[in-house]
């Protein structure tokens, strides 16, 4: 028998599995349970997004693209950031890559040294920690506050810069907590990072789903940025594509060089179908996402109610597709108290410490559910909040 | 009003409150469209969608296709409105194309149908001819799929 613990990778097991799988397993086991858990679109892809990856099956386009993805999609996405949020990136500064979570991967591996250090915002998605030491770096936590929005402020920016900082994350809107970033908040943070060498790695795979009337905001487009961001973005939550596995990353020529050959050698190239079903959605689909925007923010405003009037504080998210209440009033841990809903109320929501540890005290209710399933999970919350709510 | 009557349309049952949080709006507000609405008649009642064949339904449907002779004067709607009065006619259509008026009629058995058809409707006077097609099967309706009812099938909890 061979000695498992001492050949694998020391990195890799020493990383604890998701947080936000622990439920999981015995959710699947229960009967009538309403889920608020899960993290994607409920909505299937539009229609005619999916009518072109079935044309182009068709037409026999069943192979290999050009690493970087295919051209036409590539300046597709070149108009759809210009027309949409006032950047200008150019058709080889862009790569499609497989997910967001790829383009996230493929930045960090790009510009990490050993030792290098990566702020992370939290309470944040969970991929940025493990895919930081995969790349050999080391994530440093910048605990957002409730009190702030969730909001990174450039006062605790710079209380954690060092000389060893190499890049800042930035995951807005943002997964847990459903915060984003007005154009006063990156103006701030755009002011300080301008005069530094930290990279900003700008998550935006949330950009759609802002529900104030301004809209959503790039710190890419803020002057001196461009150079010294790697953005981020997909078609998994804005064109309900999850399954399609896509999404993009865009940088200055120098940082791209770099990220094409990690894609290049560990990817090849993105699902083709995907890439032409992808021109589609950049193409023809306002209206489908404005559609999809206008029902999350209806659901949006019933949760952020519904868990006010049962007696919880609950800052109001402004974007994505989730509300973070704080359930510290319950007198019970965040994992307790989801422990505890599941098996008493049978509705399944997500700890907030499995973002972070400040996410304790808190829990993610995704709001990427019908209406009827969200009233019904509120319903049996509100008793469960009648119940231990002291 | 219409963001009002979107919502009444995914779901009669959903109360006044929840609506005006759902738009923003005043729960007054909400009150009085939904009240405006049903006095203009553009909401016309509240009923359950049924699964009929659930319900050991002992009823049947047809399809009636009648050609008729529209009358001098008030077009089809004479006609018609002597065909609605009658309780087994469910739905009633004027329709371009090879037939003028589409008779959904609901009856306990196929005899009691024919029946109806060849008493009433054959008989009226500007009646031309019939053709009676019986429901075998529901698959939609009113945008929901009867059968293999979808579940999530969403798998991965991030």
């Amino acid at each position: 028998m061979l000695d498992y613990d001492k050949l694998l990778s020391k990195t890799v097991q020493e990383i604890p599995p998701s947080g936000i799988r622990k439920l999981f397993n015995v959710v699947n086991e229960m009967k009538d349970v309403v889920s608020l858990g899960v993290g994607e679109p409920d909505f299937n892809t539009p229609r005619s997004i999916r009518d072109m990856g079935i044309r182009s099956l068709e037409l026999g386009h069943t192979h290999y693209t050009a690493n970087a993805g295919l051209l036409e999609l590539r300046k597709e996405i070149c108009r759809y950031l210009d027309r949409k949020y006032e950047l200008s990136y150019t058709e080889d500064e862009v790569l499609v890559t497989v997910g967001g979570s790829e383009a996230i991967d493929a930045a960090l591996r790009s510009i990490i040294n050993p030792g290098d250090e990566v702020l992370i915002p939290e309470p944040s998605f969970v991929c940025y920690k493990p895919l930081t030491l995969f790349a050999g770096g080391t994530p440093v936590p910048i605990v957002t506050k409730e009190e702030n929005n969730f909001r990174l402020t450039v006062e605790d920016l710079k209380a954690a810069v060092t000389e060893k900082t190499k890049a800042l994350i930035l995951p807005y809107p943002n997964n847990p907590t459903g915060a984003i970033l007005e154009k006063d908040d990156l103006e701030a943070l755009a002011s300080f990072l301008r005069d530094t060498n930290i990279f900003v790695l700008t998550d935006e795979i949330y950009s759609e789903l802002n529900y104030t009337p301004e809209g959503h905001t790039s710190i890419a487009s803020y002057p001196g940025m461009k150079e010294r961001t790697i953005y981020i973005n997909g078609f998994s939550k804005a064109f309900a594509m999850t399954g399609w596995r896509l999404g993009y990353v865009c940088a200055p020529k120098e940082i791209m060089k770099l990220i094409l050959k990690v894609h290049q050698y560990g990817i090849m190239s993105s699902p083709t179908t995907s890439q032409y079903a992808a021109i589609e959605a950049l193409r023809n689909c306002d209206g489908d996402v404005a559609a999809m925007r206008n029902e999350y923010n209806m659901r949006r405003r019933l949760m952020v109610t519904g868990f006010r009037e049962m007696g919880f504080e609950c800052f109001e998210p402004l974007g994505a597709f989730y509300v973070f209440p704080n359930i510290s009033k319950a007198g019970l841990k965040s994992d307790d108290f989801c422990e505890t809903l599941l098996l008493e109320e049978r509705v399944a929501v997500v700890s907030g410490s499995a973002f972070g540890d400040s996410g304790e005290g808190f829990i993610r209710c995704s709001y990427a559910y019908s209406i009827s399933n969200i009233n019904k999970a509120l319903e049996r919350m509100k008793r469960f909040a009648d119940k231990h709510i002291k | 009003m219409k963001r009002i009557l979107d919502i009444l349309q995914n779901d009669a049952r959903i109360t006044p409150e929840k609506i005006a949080v759902m738009t923003g709006l005043e729960l007054s507000e909400v009150e009085s469209a939904i009240a405006k609405m049903e006095e203009e008649k553009i909401i016309l009642g509240y009923k359950p969608i049924v699964n009929e064949d659930k319900v050991a339904a002992d009823t049947v449907t047809a399809l009636i296709e009648l050609k008729v002779t529209p009358s001098a004067g008030e077009g089809f709607d004479a006609i018609a409105s002597r065909i609605y009065c009658y309780e087994q006619v469910r739905h009633l259509y004027l329709m371009s194309g090879a037939y003028d008026l589409a008779v959904f009629v609901e009856g306990r058995n196929i005899k009691e149908v024919a029946m109806f058809v060849s008493e009433h409707l054959a008989q009226m006077d500007s009646v031309i001819s019939t053709s009676t097609h019986f429901m075998l099967k529901t698959y939609k309706r009113e945008g929901i799929i009867f059968e293999n009812v979808k579940t999530d099938d969403r798998e991965m909890m991030m």
